[in-house]
């Protein structure tokens, strides 16, 4: 009988735990701890094979790679960290606010179900779209003198000579693909939140006396407060270590070596895109993994922030449209 | 305060025919009940008054004027859902305010509107409360302070007792009757709940499948049914409707177990019959039960004190049982065969197949 106990309240809930805890182990925690310890070490191609081996003394162990993240000896981390700002915070208010003022055109103005699906589904496309389709489309787009986007936004009198190496236009280019492609996530969020929303609210705000802009001001806008706060948690965790659709447009490359990719000479080099091209097309492994160390503090920093100041606790129970 | 009418008014969704050729009046101040089953179409009669739905046909008219394509926002009507739709966000306070706010009275202003609604039903100290935190009656009178602080000519109320429980909701059916006539307010009340229409309405339109079914007062509509489905609706227990033949040669009426010699002035009222099928209507509480003299005989099969009487259930044969209401106290030993008396001035007859009334 108290080993049944023993069983049934004490054991039983870790072993259904058990497989959730492992990949928790496994594909979070210990990715943390190798990024730390890799960013110790000056593991690259050339001693890579002696780090696999276990042979630790071929290895040497150096602050050398933190110093450069941390204390900006590495001169190209201050203007990566700037263009990763410019780009977070402005893809962020594409996918948060843009797609919520979308939504709620899309989901309450538009009074035709049909017409609202079908312009749901179009935003959903670039989401359903192969990366690389996705990034070769924008490229057909902005091509000089041939693109319909290029030609569209020269006839009003917008024309550099390269919409993907001319700064800001470069820059604008990265937050137009990123924001457009992560916008479906936020409409299919708030879309979903605005459909909950008892018609009755809507009809008795009507009988009131209120117009429709007043209705989404007032009513629609403030019962999305909890969707909103999702959306913008989610959507800066996932932009602070995105950079997918920058490499397929504009590739990687860093200053200083032979590989000069044409994402530094657009300024869109985003810290996650730096990490990777340190690591994987020059092999500083080692270095590659003291770039992506802020990024997981960043992102640890912003979960512990979102649990505190947003309640994302609250959040995350069930009901939050509060009707 | 305005006379509302509803000329000819039908609603449909796609091939549904929610409401189906309603024509209606109802007169300044007068308290009228829409009263059906789930899905007759009232809500929508309701909705289309407020502005909410545009008729399919017909026309709507507040007094004189034609209001059929004016948006609810310039009806001047007061609504109070089912759901009682309080806006979450808002304080209690800013749910009454809401209305005025929109009609940008001065702040002063709304607030003196908004403590005297909150006054009148007796809310004034839960202003600074949230929905969430106000138990059912409490919310339904916020939707209803919401609703008369911007003085409507019209108040819609779309069954706002039904969340309530039972003893709340005999104490508000009165509450509202007292506000309805001290404000003097046309109001048109949606309800399923035959009881809240008998003990509220001036009149109550009882409506079926969308078409209205009898306009009367309570007492009209409790007497004089005009046919089988408002007999069988109104009354608690309703009608008892029993399936008899009718003999013209001997001006018979046949009924299970029993038969009655109908007086010869209703052989003209039974001319207008489709068929020899009649169904014989009698409420509960016109049955004598265990009478001296009776001209039926039925078996106990259920008896339900329910304190002031006892509703028993009693089998006249084999396929056809009816109720009758009893003083408390009778004693009936369920199985025994006891004598009624089902007087004949009390019963009704309806037509077997049209169901319309025909005594």
């Amino acid at each position: 009988m108290a080993l049944h106990w023993l069983f049934a309240r004490r054991l039983a809930p870790w072993l259904y735990l058990a497989p959730l805890l492992a990949m928790v182990l496994l594909f979070w925690l210990t990715p943390i701890g190798l990024t730390v310890y890799l960013s110790l070490t000056n593991v690259s191609y050339k001693n890579l094979v002696y780090f696999i081996r276990g042979e630790m003394e071929r290895i040497s162990f150096t602050l050398r790679n933190l110093q450069n993240v941390f204390l900006g000896k590495d001169p190209f981390i201050a203007s990566v960290a700037e263009v990763t700002l410019i780009y977070v915070c402005s893809v962020l208010a594409i996918n948060a606010f843009y797609s919520l003022v979308l939504s709620i055109a899309i989901a309450f103005f538009v009074r035709s179900e049909a017409l609202s699906t079908f312009l749901r589904v179009t935003w959903l496309l670039p989401r359903i779209t192969p990366s690389v389709v996705y990034g070769l489309m924008w490229l057909w787009l902005i091509a000089p003198g041939t693109g319909p986007l290029y030609s569209l936004l020269a006839h009003v009198g917008i024309h550099p000579a390269s919409w993907l190496l001319d700064k800001p236009y470069s820059q604008l280019l990265m937050i137009a693909i990123n924001g457009y492609v992560g916008v479906s996530f936020g409409m299919i969020i708030y879309t979903a939140a605005i459909k909950s929303i008892p018609t009755d609210l809507i009809n008795a705000a009507r009988v009131d006396g209120a117009s429709d802009f007043f209705i989404a001001r007032r009513i629609i806008l403030p019962l999305l407060k909890w969707p909103m706060l999702f959306v913008v948690s989610w959507q800066t965790l996932s932009l602070i270590a995105s950079y997918e659709y920058i490499l397929i447009v504009w590739g990687g490359g860093a200053p200083g070596t032979e590989s000069v990719g044409t994402a530094w000479a657009a300024g869109v080099m985003v810290f996650p895109l730096y990490a990777w091209f340190q690591a994987f097309a020059l092999g500083n492994y080692a270095y590659g993994a003291a770039i992506a160390l802020p990024i997981v503090l960043l992102g640890i920093g912003l979960i512990l922030l979102y649990f505190k100041v947003f309640g994302f606790q609250k959040l995350m129970q069930p009901a939050r449209i509060e009707v | 305060m305005v006379r509302v009418k509803l000329d000819r008014v039908s609603k449909y969704f796609g091939r549904v025919r929610a409401v189906d050729n309603v024509s209606l009046e109802v007169m300044d101040g007068e308290f009228v009940t829409l009263l059906g089953p789930s899905g007759c179409g009232k809500t929508t009669m309701l909705l289309m008054i407020a502005g909410i739905y545009k008729p399919t046909k017909g026309r709507i008219y507040f007094d004189d004027e034609d209001v059929t394509d004016i948006p609810p926002k310039d009806r001047n009507v007061g609504m109070v859902f089912q759901s009682y739709a309080l806006y979450p966000h808002m304080t209690v306070y800013e749910n009454i305010a809401f209305p005025l706010r929109i009609k940008k009275l001065p702040k002063s202003e709304i607030d003196r509107k908004v403590r005297e609604a909150a006054k009148l039903l007796k809310i004034d100290h839960l202003l600074d409360r949230k929905p969430g935190q106000l138990s059912g009656g409490q919310q339904q009178r916020v939707a209803l302070a919401r609703a008369l602080v911007k003085e409507p000519d019209v108040l819609l109320l779309d069954e706002p007792l039904s969340n309530l429980d039972a003893l709340l909701r005999v104490y508000m059916r009165a509450e509202l009757k007292r506000l309805q006539k001290e404000l003097k307010i046309t109001t048109i009340y949606v309800t399923h709940d035959q009881v809240e229409a008998m003990s509220m309405s001036d009149r109550i339109v009882v409506m079926n499948e969308g078409k209205v079914q009898q306009i009367g007062t309570p007492d009209e509509v409790y007497r004089n049914p005009s046919n089988i489905f408002v007999a069988s609706f109104i009354g608690t227990p309703p009608m008892n409707l029993i399936r008899c033949t009718y003999d013209e040669s001997r001006n018979v009426l046949k009924c299970p177990n029993f038969e009655y010699e109908l007086p010869s002035a209703w052989r003209e009222a039974l001319s207008s019959r489709t068929s020899d099928e009649l169904v014989l209507g009698v409420r509960p509480e016109d049955i004598e039960i265990g009478v001296e003299s009776p001209n039926a005989k039925a078996r106990v099969l259920v008896v339900e004190p329910l304190g002031k009487d006892v509703v028993v259930t009693l089998a006249l044969d084999e396929e056809t049982s009816i109720k009758a209401v009893a003083r408390a106290g009778t004693q009936l030993p369920t199985g025994e065969v006891t004598g009624l008396r089902i007087p004949l001035e009390k019963v009704h007859v309806f037509d077997g197949k049209s169901g319309r009334a025909l005594i």
